[in-house]
């Protein structure tokens, strides 16, 4: 109980500090729909072609933004070496890790629920026809980036090219994540029938949320205690 | 006693795999619908076995290292992870190959392809992550874990191949199969002791390796300590 209100106190420290500078919020927001926008000058986007590969376009989007959220993650604390700070308090380490993969969470799926209407409007999709299922699927998707990123985040976070390097390690890693979540997003987003394989993809999502959660809680303490 | 497992290892590898290209390229008949080109095969999935062999073993290595925190399984780990990486791109290439002349393509986007290209670039990613990182205590660390991560990847992708149905030619030996005969025996049997030759070569390699990493990490101690001198 104490880890989770740990957890919960350096999530609100988190999402207060970024509310209040709004520093990841704006760049990350505006970097999205620039790049929603982009997408429409790189091909001409029939309806057939939206229904095709909507879904993918959308996380592509929704990986860069998250590549952007997760690497202040744990860059915000380096000043004032804030971090050692941080490693010192009573927290542990999986307290610290998990009340940053939420902040992290909650910062990336506001910004998903703010451009999934842009999308629907710049590609002309009719979005919320299975709503809560969608942000369902949103939601584990989120926080598989968000897990792994805040992971890999406190990973890299004193690399000389920590920018280049957290994208380059957490992608690889990501890809069974949003290879489910871009075939379960594709489905709901053009309200199709859902297919015999909805199932096996959902169960991956699934399966690859508690597997890496589970192996983040682990290692986190090894990882942040230098 | 090293450079004579070594040597050893050598003396029945070398002679293993020249006698089993012979074998492949010259006594083996031609499949019945593939023709020579199957031939590959004997190359393709003993480079796959070995690399899974170097996954685990860097997986291994890197638990013990964060159990027992001695360099000795980093270094291991770090070995085993680039000798896989090796034998993974044996694997893709001789696929790729085999596919440009079944399918007529290069590379499909076919699932086990992906994965066991995704698997490549995870382990790759091991390789820059430990080159950016100058501390050795803090590189074999976050790098141990950063393997455990990546082996979870690997163990989707050696899962995978029951997970989807795609034109990836499905399981030929008899034990992945539960028994049933897929493929003549002989050709079963061949696969067996290519793969027996193959691991020795990687065993090598590891070997080597191991030296030349357990060789650099004194270069760099005693970089270190004349670094202090001065």
């Amino acid at each position: 109980m104490t880890a989770l209100r740990h957890a919960a106190a350096i999530a609100a420290k988190d999402l207060r500090s970024e509310f209040r500078t709004k520093e990841s919020i704006n760049s990350t927001l505006s970097f999205s729909v620039v790049i929603l926008l982009l997408f429409s000058f790189a091909f001409d986007p029939s309806p057939d072609m939206i229904a095709e590969f909507g879904g993918g376009l959308l996380w592509i989007v929704f990986a860069f933004a998250g590549a952007l959220i997760v690497n202040r993650s744990f860059a915000r604390e380096l000043p004032n070496d804030c971090i050692d700070v941080l490693v010192s308090s009573p927290a542990s380490g999986a307290s610290l890790f998990l009340g940053k993969a939420v902040a992290c969470f909650v910062l990336l799926f506001g910004i998903e629920c703010i451009c999934l209407p842009v999308f629907g409007v710049f590609y002309n999709v009719t979005w919320w026809r299975s709503l809560w299922e969608l942000l369902g699927v949103l939601a584990l998707g989120t926080w598989a980036m968000a897990c792994v990123g805040t992971f890999f985040s406190a990973l890299t976070v004193n690399l000389r090219l920590r920018e280049l390097m957290l994208p380059m390690l957490m992608y690889p890693i990501l890809i069974p994540a949003l290879l489910s979540v871009m075939m379960l997003t594709n489905t709901l987003l053009t309200g199709q029938a859902m297919p015999s394989d909805f199932g096996v993809w959902l169960r991956l999502l699934i399966g690859f949320n508690i597997m890496f959660t589970t192996l983040s809680v682990y290692l986190a303490e090894t990882i942040l205690v230098r | 006693m090293r450079t004579k497992v070594i040597l050893a290892l050598g003396a029945i590898g070398l002679p293993l795999l020249l006698r089993n290209l012979y074998v492949i390229m010259f006594l083996v008949p031609d499949d019945l619908e593939q023709g020579p080109v199957y031939r590959i095969f004997y190359y393709h999935l003993p480079a796959f076995l070995v690399a899974m062999c170097g996954y685990i073993t860097a997986m291994a290595a890197s638990v013990l290292y964060l159990v027992k925190r001695d360099q000795k399984y980093d270094t291991i780990a770090v070995a085993a992870t680039e000798t896989a990486l090796a034998f993974a791109a044996v694997n893709l290439i001789t696929g790729m190959i085999w596919g440009r002349i079944s399918w007529g393509i290069w590379w499909a986007w076919d699932a086990r392809l992906t994965w066991a290209l995704i698997s490549w670039l995870v382990y790759f990613g091991y390789l820059m992550l430990r080159n950016a990182i100058d501390d050795p205590t803090e590189r074999a660390k976050n790098t141990a874990v950063y393997s455990i991560f990546a082996s979870a990847s690997v163990a989707v992708t050696w899962k995978a191949i029951e997970w989807w149905r795609t034109q990836h030619p499905g399981p030929v030996l008899s034990i992945r199969t539960g028994g049933v005969q897929r493929i003549d025996p002989a050709m079963e049997n061949m696969l067996y002791i290519n793969t027996l030759a193959l691991l020795l070569l990687g065993a090598i390699f590891l070997l080597v390796r191991l030296r030349q990493e357990e060789v650099q990490r004194e270069i760099d101690g005693l970089r270190r300590y004349a670094h202090a001198l001065n």
